[in-house]
Formats: structure tokens, sequence, C-alpha cells
């Protein structure tokens, strides 16, 4: 690389031992992401060449990013500097154990809703650009999980919001269009109180690399504002992963557009919140997180009962859903109201649970409503009959939400509850297990109505069979749940790990400034 | 638009405005300028070229469907980022080379394909959008 007519002698400014090739996985999935979206939207005409495309791709994502999580299993926080400046000045991708679930997770919901959107997005909706969307949406999950930096967290925040706003008005139908409006107003004043927040915390730091700003934080913590700056980011926060009193947007938009879009953000885009809360509360700001989280705690509360209640009050399997969501979002409140290393791992596993599971339920309710005629409980029924393995699938679907053993709900529940009960605050898990009994009060009058129930008009003409491409995500994310729940060592042992590194993140710290040098 | 002026001047003011984008694009380096600010001159453009003469005339002008020329910038921006793996530094740095054809120096780099890619996104995405309001104005 010719240097030579630089006038500036600038190499004490920039990183100059070269990258490993393995380092290259930090980026590589944002980057692939953009890249086979961009492809994609090139040949957004060739209807058939898209799923192929973006399955391929997806499947790729996933190979990246399990190979990500492996190299940092192996060798702790991975950082690369963008453009070669030397941190706290250069963007930092910094990749911990925390990012790299996450990440695997996001990724692994996108290629099982890139394989369930074969059959549900029709050739309108392939035309209208599913697939690009989907794509660069990806590209904004990974960005959110992997980035070092806050700014640049807000920044794949815009990302995945854009093309969130795409995928929800795919059909461009009156009720998608209200959903969206409703959905895209409440996100923009999040992202807006987000971006305010982002302001006020370079005011403060002079900094906006993560890393930098945890070394920092005690040091501040008697002469800043931190408390008012962590409130401004757990509302933010809270409202981009419905949280009690700011989740109306959810209910209200959730049950308009396509399933499989459905399936996707309930998968994908409130863990983005649940993660951007523990990443910026539990690592940045501990002791100022601390100090809330009564406040927390009772959010919480309100969150995982309001979401129970409401799933039980409804009979339109979608909205029902939707209230699920909810519920299991304050569930992850509430491990991270709690605090410590056991709290916060429940609630990693929970997250990776809950991404999995709440696709799967979403991808089935849309199945189910296309062998019975609708989404309406009171109008559907008599699944059991014809649709054996789909009804057993969606049975254990309900009790892994519900947090029954052996599915992987049961686990994070066990973890929280012990947690809430070893810090003292008993409600709190008393709260947990009355949220999973209405939950599975709520799941089985879905069962019991839609699939047990017998119809009393045959449908006319012979029951149709499921289409390979409608049963298999299902299936594949529903295996996934009962191998987590039978064999929850390996998951439970990282995200215990990731909870340590984010409790005591000096391995991270070590990763961004590896001289150790004083700021 | 059925104004003979307008239809008359409109190819000089578009191809003028053009070029000029194209100056604003590659000054940007190291002055005032850039792909971003460089696109929204050529959008201008076009939006002058579309008013004058209708939308199908842009459509045809421009060949491409304007999302598939912002998918196109966006590629062309990730590859110029990925550049920096064959050079082992990290993502997004940039890479110099400085040719000399007759007898001038003339130096090349991937911030400057990165700024095109920038350049082609902003053009494509705004011109579609430019393009489809214009349609709806027509009916």
């Amino acid at each position: 690389m010719a240097v030579s007519s630089s006038p500036a002698d600038l190499s004490a400014a920039l990183v100059l031992q070269p990258v490993a090739a393995l380092d290259w996985l930090v980026i590589l999935p944002v980057a692939w992401c953009l890249a086979i979206g961009a492809i994609l939207l090139m040949i957004r005409h060739k209807s058939l060449a898209q799923p192929l495309v973006a399955v391929l791709g997806l499947a790729a994502l996933v190979a990246l990013d399990a190979a990500l999580l492996w190299h940092v299993v192996q060798s702790g926080p991975v950082t690369m500097v963008m453009g070669r400046w030397l941190p706290p000045f250069g963007i930092a991708f910094t990749v911990d154990l925390t990012g790299a679930l996450f990440a695997l997770t996001s990724a692994v919901v996108a290629l099982v809703g890139a394989v369930a959107a074969i059959d549900d997005i029709n050739v309108s909706g392939r035309r209208y650009g599913f697939y690009p969307f989907l794509l660069l949406l990806m590209a904004g999950v990974s960005g959110a999980f992997l980035t070092g930096d806050v700014f640049n967290l807000y920044v794949w925040f815009e990302v995945l919001l854009i093309s969130s706003f795409g995928l929800l008005v795919l059909g461009s139908e009156r009720e998608q269009i209200d959903g969206a409006v409703k959905y895209g107003f409440l996100n923009l004043v999040a992202t807006t109180l987000f971006l305010i927040a982002t302001g006020y915390l370079y005011g403060i730091f002079g900094t906006l690399n993560m890393a930098d700003i945890a070394r920092k934080a005690p040091g501040l913590q008697m002469t800043a504002p931190l408390v008012t700056l962590t409130a401004l980011y757990i509302l933010a926060f809270a409202m981009k992963a419905a949280a009690f009193p700011v989740n109306f947007w959810l209910p209200a938009s959730y049950h308009t557009p396509r399933i499989v879009v459905s399936a996707l953000f309930a998968g994908l885009l409130t863990k983005v919140g649940i993660y951007a809360l523990i990443r910026i509360g539990v690592m940045l700001f501990p002791a100022e997180l601390e100090q809330m989280s009564l406040v927390l705690a009772i959010v919480a509360a309100l969150t995982m009962l309001t979401g129970s209640l409401g799933a039980l009050a409804q009979s339109d399997t979608r909205r029902l859903l939707g209230y699920l969501v909810i519920s299991g979002i304050g569930a992850m409140l509430a491990g991270i109201a709690i605090g410590g290393p056991d709290a916060i791992g429940g609630v990693i596993f929970y997250a990776v649970h809950s991404m999995l599971v709440m696709t799967a339920l979403y991808l089935a309710a849309g199945v189910a409503a296309r062998l019975s005629g609708g989404f309406s409980l009171s109008a559907s029924g008599g699944l059991y009959r014809h649709h054996l393995l789909f009804t057993a699938l969606s049975l254990m679907l309900f009790f892994s939400v519900s947090g029954l053993p052996p599915f992987s709900g049961f686990w994070p529940k066990v973890m929280l509850v012990k947690a809430a009960i070893d810090g003292g605050s008993s409600w709190l898990a008393a709260i947990l297990l009355l949220s999973g009994f209405l939950t599975m009060i709520a799941t089985g009058r879905v069962f019991l109505l839609a699939y047990w129930r017998p119809v009393e008009a045959q449908p006319a003409g012979v029951p149709q069979p499921l289409a390979i491409t409608a049963l298999l995500p299902i299936l594949a994310l529903t295996v996934s749940s009962v191998l987590i729940g039978l064999f929850p060592e390996t998951l439970l042992n990282l995200a215990r790990q990731a909870a340590s590194t984010l409790n005591e993140p000096s391995a991270y710290l070590q990763s961004v400034f590896p001289a150790g040098g004083a700021p | 638009m059925k104004s003979l002026i307008f239809r008359t001047i409109a190819p000089v003011i578009v191809s003028v405005m053009i070029l000029f984008s194209i100056f604003v694009l590659l000054r940007g380096h190291n002055e005032p300028g850039g792909g971003f600010i460089g696109g929204l001159i050529a959008v201008a453009a076009l939006s002058i070229y579309g008013i004058a003469f209708g939308v199908e005339t842009v459509r045809r002008a421009i060949v491409f469907h304007p999302l598939s020329i912002a998918g196109a910038g966006l590629l062309l921006a990730t590859l110029s980022g990925l550049l920096s793996m064959v050079f082992h530094v990290p993502f997004m740095t940039g890479l110099w080379v400085y040719p000399v054809v007759l007898g001038e120096e003339i130096p090349l780099s991937s911030v400057m394909t990165f700024d095109i890619g920038v350049y082609l996104v902003v053009v494509g995405a705004v011109t579609s959008i430019a393009l489809s309001l214009e349609e709806r104005g027509e009916d």
C-alpha cells in the first residue's frame, strides 16, 4: 500500500499490526448481509431466484455467526476497528459471548423465516422486495449485536427500523398502513430519545466507544448525572423492547403484516431492545442500573402480567401471540432488574429461547390459519383430526413458551426464579411463575379451541396436505427448542459465561485497548 | 410540462447538472462535496428531466431500474470496504494507488469507490421516490 504521497505521518494513530484472518468474522456478518441485500435489490424482478439467493445467503450467515461464536469461545472478546484508526476514535466492532450468541440465534431465525416465506410471500411480495428488506434488516440486527460503539448502535437501530417499515407495509393494505403508522411513530420517538441520550452521553464522556465509557464511568459517578442518562436509555430501550407503559405499539401493529413478517419481528426486534438494555445498562452503568432496580422490577412485573392477561383476553391468535411476546419481555426485564451474573445469564438464555419459540409460534399460527380458514379462535377448530404432526409440534411450542419441562422455556425460568429468590425478591419470583401459569392457560385455550374442538361443518373438499416449506421451519425450531430443553448444559454455560463477562468487562476492555493503557 | 422554452432548455440544464454532480462527487475527498450531495444534485437533474419530458422518458434514459442502481451502489460500497481484507488491514481502511497517466499522477482510492457507491445509492433511492411521486401527480 502506497502511503508515500501522504504528507503527515499518521502511524501513531493507526492500528499497525496486520489483522488476523479470523478477526474478520467480527465484521463479515454485517458486510455479508449488506452485499447479499444489494444483490437481491438488483435482481428484484427475478422472483424465482430471490428466495434461492436469500436462503443460501442466510445459511452462509448462520455459518459465519457460528464460526464467530466459536472464535469468541476460543479466544475471548474480539475487536476490529474500522478504517484502521485506533480506538476510541475509530469505530470499534467488539464481539463478546453475548453479542455472538444473539447474532447466531437471530441468523437462525432469519434463515427459518426465509424458508417459510417461500410459501407465504407471493410473487408480488417478492417483487415488492421482501427478501432485500429481510437481508437489510439482518444487516441492522447483526450490526446492533456486534458493534462496540454507542452511536454505531444507534445507526444499526435505524437500519433495522427502516427495513422493518418496508416489511410491515408489504402489500400496502389499509390495515397494514394503520399498523405501520402506530409502530413507526412510537419507534421514532424511542429512536429520538436514544439519540438525545447518546448526545448527552457524548457530552459527559467525550467518547462513544463502549469499552472507553465502561472504564471511565466509575470515576464519574460522583460528578456526572449518570443516573439521569441511564434512565433515558432505559426508557428508550424499554419502548423498543415493548415494556409495560410504552408497549401499546406492539399489539397495535404485529398482527397486521404477513405472518412471516410478524414471526421475524417477534423473534428479532424486541430482543434487540433487550440486548441494548443489557449492553448499556448492565455493562456500562451497573451501579446506576442498580439504583433503579425497584422501578425496573415493578415495570417487569406489570409487563409480565399485562402480557399474559392480555393474551387471555384475545380471540385472534396473532394478537394473542403479540401479548405473549410482551410477557416474555417482562420476564427478561425481571432478570435485568434482579442483576448479577445468574439473573443476567437467565436473561440471555431466555432471549435465545424466546427468539426461537416466538418465531415458531407465529409461523404455526400462520399454518393453522391457512388450514382452518382464519386467525379467529371462534371460527377455527378440528386441526387435531387431520394434522397430527402439526398439532404435536404446536403443543410442544405451547408448553415451551409457558416454561414447562423438558422444553427450552423451562431452564431460563428456573434460573430467573432462583435468582429472584436468592436476591430476596420472592414476590418477583411469584409473578414470574404466575405469568407462566397464565400463559399456559392462554395457550391451552388456543389448543382447546383451534386444535381439539371438532368442527361442526366440515370444510368442503379433502383437507389439503401441508407443504414441506411450511412445516419444515416449524419442525426445525421445535426440535431446537426440545434439544435445548433436554441438553441445556452448553447453552447454560455459555449464557453464564456471557453474563459474567458483562458484569466484569475487563476482557472486553482488554480486547479494545490491548495495552491496557490509561485513558 | 408543455412549455416550449422549458423543453428546449431542459436538456442543457440537465446535462450540466449531471456533469456538476460528478464534479462535486470527485471534489468531495478533500473539499466540501461528496457522494451524498453529488447524488442529490443528480436526482434534481433527473427530476427536471422528468418534469419536462415525462417519467417514462427518464426511466428509459437511465436504462436500469432506480432501485437496481441503489443496489449496485450498496454493493460497490460494501466491496470497497471488503477490499481491505486482501491487504490485512481492518474493514474500510482507505487504500490508495497512484498510477501515472500521460505524465499526470492520478490518486485513486477505495475511499473514492466507496463514495461512488454512496452516490449511486442516493441517486437510485431518491430517484425512485421522485419518479413515483411524479407518476402519481400525472394521474
